[in-house]
């Protein structure tokens, strides 16, 4: 059974000659316990859908599923303990007077949680930090650090479905492995569904089963893993991309 | 191979309240007529590299060097005055973001015009023919309503193309590009490395290409510097990159996911102290 169904999703921007179609007609199926990546590049509307489904753009029409939510204009509050998102830019969506400890019992005190003390050790636990982390603000962590402490948050009411939007593009690819590692050992661990964006397809490739290649607002082509490793692209633009991603090629300048 | 710069032992220090802070310990390399890739993670000094070539760090930092030179004139006994001839003349900087290099309140034209004059002192009217002539280089259509538009009106790769012709405009010989194209999308970025590469191809001049990806150096530079923790660790061909001895560039090498070469895991880079106080490597030839 699919965990997320997307069927037909459009969404845009400001109305009448101001209107801008941000996703077009789009429709994705993630089965349950899968790791589905959109990528594209900016304003391709990729992060544009998973904040559709959180329910932070005002304007969208289509059919949104999540489990055993059909998502209308408002969502229960059972949805957020279920679905958690992971921003980009861990040095921004930390607060940074909060320590790791109020960052996180804040979020499991909101979910109605009990053993609070409990929880934050084990959710540290869970993502390679240990206790000596607890009492930390966001200035005293490093990059990798702060969104492993995001990554934490996120896993704070237990959910099954997390929406990742670029979560290593800000850090160095020596951390970016540390994280994609973590990231997948959680997966197995917690059973969860993984919906990802980047805008770099070695990385989806590496986490995810399923891809959707986004170009401004439609989904282009949804390639499997298998077909993205042998290089077996079906829409000219997801070849591009491919091309791309190893390196500089002075052919692939020619014909851009 | 004439060299057009020659750096030797390059130094950059901060004092901290904890004492001096070495961010760049020692950098030797020369620069021919080449393209020459500086690699490294945040933090690496690879960026205060190529800043301080153009004595770019704000006191307290400060530059120290054996030997600092550019044609053979010693950079680090210039006065002040005469290093601001050499920015945007002699060596010219291009930097990663182009939302954050242009002048917000200027049109295209003033700014290109304000650096052409400043180094030519040609008229308005010739520095506007030349401006012209460098945004239909580096493959900007209409260069006439692009003169007059604004920098917010410009994509980012527009944006980027506008920055490398008003840093190409007073023809430098060398060109410092810090990640010129690390805030700009893969189709884009090809781009507007190609018209980069067709420049200093064309205008014989030498590049630094200071970048974060090592995919990107390997295929676009000639010769490639691996910078850690202020120093150079190894010196390579960029197209020898993928047999790196050093265990760094390996192990940087080995935390990227492939698309060709798939691995349940990637590895993780395991930190040596003693390529901290390993000396640096010379990239002089």
């Amino acid at each position: 059974m699919s965990r997320i169904h997307i069927e037909g999703l459009n969404v845009w921007f400001g109305e009448g000659e101001e209107r801008v179609d941000a996703v077009k007609n789009a429709s994705i199926d993630v089965p349950s316990g899968a790791s589905f990546g959109l990528v594209g590049e900016s304003g391709s509307g990729k992060s544009t859908i998973l904040r559709a489904l959180v329910g932070l753009v005002p304007n969208w029409s289509g059919k949104m599923q999540v489990g055993d939510f059909v998502l209308g204009k408002k969502r229960p509050k059972a949805f957020y303990k279920d679905v958690q998102m992971v921003f980009q830019d861990p040095y921004a969506s930390l607060h940074p007077r909060h320590s790791v400890d109020q960052v996180l019992g804040e979020t499991l005190s909101l979910h109605g949680f009990k053993d609070i003390d409990n929880r934050i050790m084990r959710l540290l636990d869970d993502v390679g930090l240990g206790p000596a982390f607890r009492f930390r603000y966001p200035h005293q962590l490093s990059g990798g650090q702060r969104q492993r402490v995001a990554i934490a948050r996120a896993l704070a009411p237990e959910p099954s479905v997390i929406l990742l939007d670029e979560p290593t593009s800000a850090l160095d690819v020596s951390v970016q492995a540390e994280v994609l590692n973590l990231l997948a050992d959680l997966r197995e661990e917690h059973k969860l569904t993984y919906l990802m964006v980047s805008h770099n397809l070695a990385v989806v490739a590496h986490m995810c089963d399923a891809t959707a290649v986004m170009q401004n607002g439609e989904i282009v082509e949804v390639l499997t893993v298998e077909d993205m490793r042998a290089m077996n692209p079906s829409h000219p633009y997801t070849k591009h991309l491919l091309d791309s991603s190893f390196g500089y090629n002075p052919d692939a300048a020619q014909s851009a | 191979m004439s060299n057009l710069l020659d750096v030797e032992n390059l130094r950059v220090t901060f004092p901290t309240r904890q004492g001096e802070f070495e961010a760049v310990r020692g950098v030797s390399f020369t620069l021919g007529k080449e393209r020459l890739g500086i690699v490294g993670e945040s933090g690496s000094g690879k960026s205060l590299t190529g800043r301080a070539i153009l004595r770019l760090i704000r006191p307290p930092g400060r530059v120290e060097a054996d030997k600092m030179e550019l044609h053979g004139r010693d950079l680090m006994a210039m006065s002040e005055k005469d290093m601001q001839k050499v920015r945007g003349q002699e060596i010219s900087m291009v930097m990663q973001d182009p939302k954050f290099s242009l002048n917000p309140v200027m049109n295209i034209a003033d700014q290109i015009i304000e650096i052409y004059r400043f180094h030519t002192g040609a008229s308005k009217k010739a520095a506007w023919v030349k401006a012209i002539e460098m945004l239909e280089a580096v493959s900007i259509r209409d260069p006439e309503r692009v003169m007059r538009a604004y920098p917010h009106e410009m994509s980012g790769g527009m944006g980027q193309r506008i920055m490398i012709a008003m840093m190409l405009v007073t023809e430098p010989k060398i060109l410092i590009a810090d990640e010129p194209t690390s805030a700009l999308d893969v189709s884009v970025q090809t781009q507007v490395l190609s018209i980069i590469d067709r420049l200093v191809r064309e205008r014989g001049m030498g590049l630094i290409f200071i970048s974060h990806d090592l995919n990107l150096v390997s295929t676009f530079c000639d010769r490639v510097l691996i910078m850690y923790a202020g120093r150079v660790v190894e010196v390579l061909d960029a197209k020898h990159l993928h047999d790196a001895k050093h265990p760094y560039t390996r192990g940087l090498l080995g935390s990227l996911p492939r698309i060709d070469a798939p691995k349940a895991r990637l590895e993780v880079l395991k930190r040596d102290e003693t390529w901290r106080d390993a000396p640096s490597v010379s990239g002089r030839i």
